[in-house]
């Protein structure tokens, strides 16, 4: 009975870790900053392919995972600056524009990279519980994906820069106005994004097959929480995730991977069409 | 001044048409080729591609084909089914080429199939496969079930238990494929204790690994394709699961063993008519030509090594047949006679059913990920198709068979 309540909870962090982690970025840079980011899963890629790289360069797994969330970042950084700033008040433009350099990314990476890498071995070992052996390293990532949802809420909420991100999201002008630096808060809140898909590339390439399309694996998975979530991260994300998580753990247990694939989307419709302003939106009018 | 500006004419005139039959006797061969270089499928398709340029450039430095060199158009469908038939439809009407080869999955080849079926161009599809078209238009290079599934499932019931579990990708592949591992395990007194079909593109597999552990099979069958997919051996690894695992697509085709870390693709046995570490005088020669040509290619896979025999086959089918037309090369079929020496030992083509005989052999895994062969079986001729009343000889047949819808009468 315990072997069966705990895989159900195993499953369930799974599919909560995966949805979490694929969204947390694209939270920040969808959600919040409404920049429609179709090369989310590209910064998700280069975080897998540094980290990769790095492991096969000799570094330990760890730092180089370390390394593939910081090359991310910086990425996203620059092409804040070079590509996404012009268009913050053109989001449909932003969706072009971005879709666009994913397609770049991903044939430039193919040319130069090849179709493939070679993976690098997944670590820590296994436990058993009842009938069931589970990966120690997938408990690993749902503890990465609340540490994560506890940063964002730490940097948002708790810092001097998270209290000016937030003004600048809600009046860009008038945060200007009192003084706030709205191009580095931008810039910044970009790259904290691109970091958070380059993490959670970096934290699932040791568990996948390596290729320049991998991103799109998770884009779906993202869009889907962060809009089922809605604009607020710290209200919206972290509630889409469990409730999402729960559906398809209950429907993939139930009725196997493509019934929970389904139920999913089912249930993404029926949320949007009850609650257009996603889960933050219903718990802000709620709480007000 | 009129009479030679005529006859200058004249003489220009005749000098062009000379020209132009000069060119038209050495007009080259074309050959339309599709095969996935970018997109889910690209590690497995980038080696057919090679594999078919390789083919091409001996093929024409040895002097072509009937005196005419050969003319390579190869366009890049990503793994799109809608794309294949928009190829296929400029390959054939605006290209007007002699002869079409590729496509990787069987959507894909049943995507070009109508298309090719309504004109008299000869299609080579390079893939093993679930087997069962009978189709006049087509020529198929890969092997087949009863080369594949024949010898492994015995195998593998035999030495490892009769409870089998499945997963396979979600497409026909993967449920014809199903389909023929119930109907040999029938033989066999094997039974199915779980079958689970996943949809292309999915790459988390913990529930998958679960519902495994739950139903206690003796061994898995792998039918998944895919990057994304192949992401099962890694969590499984991980995951401590460690069953013996058998496939018809693994290691050969998409060179999991090469990709992933040890030892994720431990047990894993697979029967194949080609593989990098086969191990002859023959394929070793073979092995040597095409890394020269291509020095970074990880692996020179399954399907890579049947686009470049496919190209020789083409060769010889036209030789004899002293003509490019469909007609005339089925008679060539017809009477047994297109044969190559491969590296993998003789193929010929199956008059009946257009699908090539192979040498299979039984090649598995160890935790190191080194490839053993455990098992020599010879040459086996693709007779399923034949025996259930598939005859091209006789009849122009347009359809895929499966255990479960065979011919209306034998």
């Amino acid at each position: 009975m315990f072997a069966e309540i705990f895989s159900f909870f195993y499953q369930f962090a799974d599919v909560f870790a995966f949805l979490i982690l694929s969204a947390a970025g694209l939270a920040i840079v969808f959600g919040m900053m409404g920049v429609i980011n179709m090369a989310h899963g590209e910064f998700i890629m280069c975080g897998a392919y540094v980290t990769v790289g790095l492991v096969h360069a000799g570094f330990p797994l760890p730092l180089a995972q370390l390394c593939g969330t910081l090359a991310a970042g910086l990425i996203g950084v620059a092409v804040e600056w070079s590509l996404v700033r012009k268009l913050y008040k053109r989001p449909l433009d932003s969706l072009l524009a971005t879709w666009g350099l994913s397609l770049i990314v991903t044939q430039g990476m193919l040319l130069v990279f090849g179709s493939t890498l070679t993976g690098v071995g997944t670590p820590e070992g296994s436990f058993v519980v009842g009938d069931y052996t589970f990966s120690v390293y997938r408990m690993v990532l749902f503890a990465a994906a609340v540490a994560v949802l506890g940063g964002i809420y730490f940097i948002f909420m708790r810092t001097r820069f998270g209290v000016h991100a937030r003004a600048t999201m809600q009046n860009a002008s008038i945060a200007q106005a009192t003084g706030v630096r709205v191009g580095r808060v931008y810039a910044l809140s970009f790259g904290i994004g691109a970091a958070l898909a380059g993490l959670c590339g970096a934290l699932y390439a040791p568990t996948m097959t390596l290729i320049p399309t991998m991103g799109a694996a998770f884009l779906v998975e993202a869009f889907v929480t962060v809009v089922v979530g809605g604009a607020n991260v710290l209200l919206g994300t972290a509630p889409a995730g469990i409730l999402l998580a729960v559906i398809r753990t209950g429907l993939n247990g139930w009725g196997g991977q493509i019934v929970g694939q389904i139920g999913m989307l089912l249930a993404v419709i029926v949320v949007i069409r009850i609650l257009p302003e996603g889960v933050s939106g219903w718990l802000a009018r709620k709480t007000r | 001044m009129k009479l030679s500006h005529a006859l200058f004419s004249l003489g220009c005139t005749m000098v062009l048409a000379t020209a132009a039959t000069a060119a038209l006797a050495a007009e080259p061969l074309k050959v339309g080729l599709m095969e996935d270089v970018s997109g889910d499928l690209a590690v497995l398709g980038k080696p057919k591609l090679n594999g078919s340029q390789l083919a091409v450039e001996e093929i024409n430095k040895a002097g072509g084909i009937l005196g005419r060199q050969i003319e390579l158009i190869h366009l890049d469908p990503q793994g799109d089914n809608a794309r294949y038939q928009e190829f296929t439809r400029r390959l054939l009407s605006k290209d007007k080429v002699d002869v079409l080869i590729g496509g990787i999955t069987s959507a894909s080849r049943e995507a070009i199939r109508p298309i090719v079926d309504r004109t008299q161009t000869p299609y080579f599809y390079t893939n093993q496969y679930e087997g069962g078209v009978c189709d006049a238009n087509m020529i198929s290079m890969g092997a087949v079930p009863e080369q594949q599934f024949s010898t492994l499932i015995p195998y593998m019931v035999e030495k490892f238990g009769k409870k089998v579990y499945v997963v396979a990708a979600d497409y026909n592949f993967g449920q014809i494929s199903a389909e023929w591992n119930r109907t040999i395990l029938k033989d066999v007194g094997g039974t199915v204790v779980g079958e689970e079909f996943i949809p292309l593109g999915v790459s988390q597999f913990a529930q998958t690994i679960q519902n495994i552990q739950k139903a206690k099979p003796d061994w898995l069958l792998m039918l998944n394709v895919g990057a994304a997919q192949d992401s099962f051996f890694e969590q499984a690894a991980a995951a401590k699961l460690n069953l013996p695992m058998g496939s018809s697509v693994k290691v050969m085709l998409g060179f999991e063993h090469k990709r992933f870390a040890p030892p994720a693709l431990n047990r894993m046995h697979a029967t194949a008519n080609w593989f990098e570490e086969i191990d002859t005088p023959a394929a070793n020669e073979f092995k040597k030509r095409w890394h020269a040509k291509f020095p970074n290619e990880p692996y020179i896979n399954d399907m890579g090594y049947n686009a470049y025999n496919a190209l020789y086959m083409y060769k010889t089918m036209v030789e004899k047949a002293k003509s490019t037309k469909l007609a005339d090369i089925r008679k060539v079929i017809a009477a047994g006679e297109a044969c190559i020496e491969a590296a993998e030992g003789k193929v010929c083509i199956d008059p009946k059913s257009q699908h090539a005989s192979h040498e299979m052999r039984l090649i598995a895994v160890d935790e190191k990920h080194n490839v053993k062969v455990l098992k020599d079986y010879g040459t086996i001729q693709p007779y399923w198709l034949g025996q259930i009343g598939c005859d091209l000889t006789k009849k122009n047949d347009r359809k895929q068979y499966t255990p479960s819808d065979l011919p209306k009468k034998l």
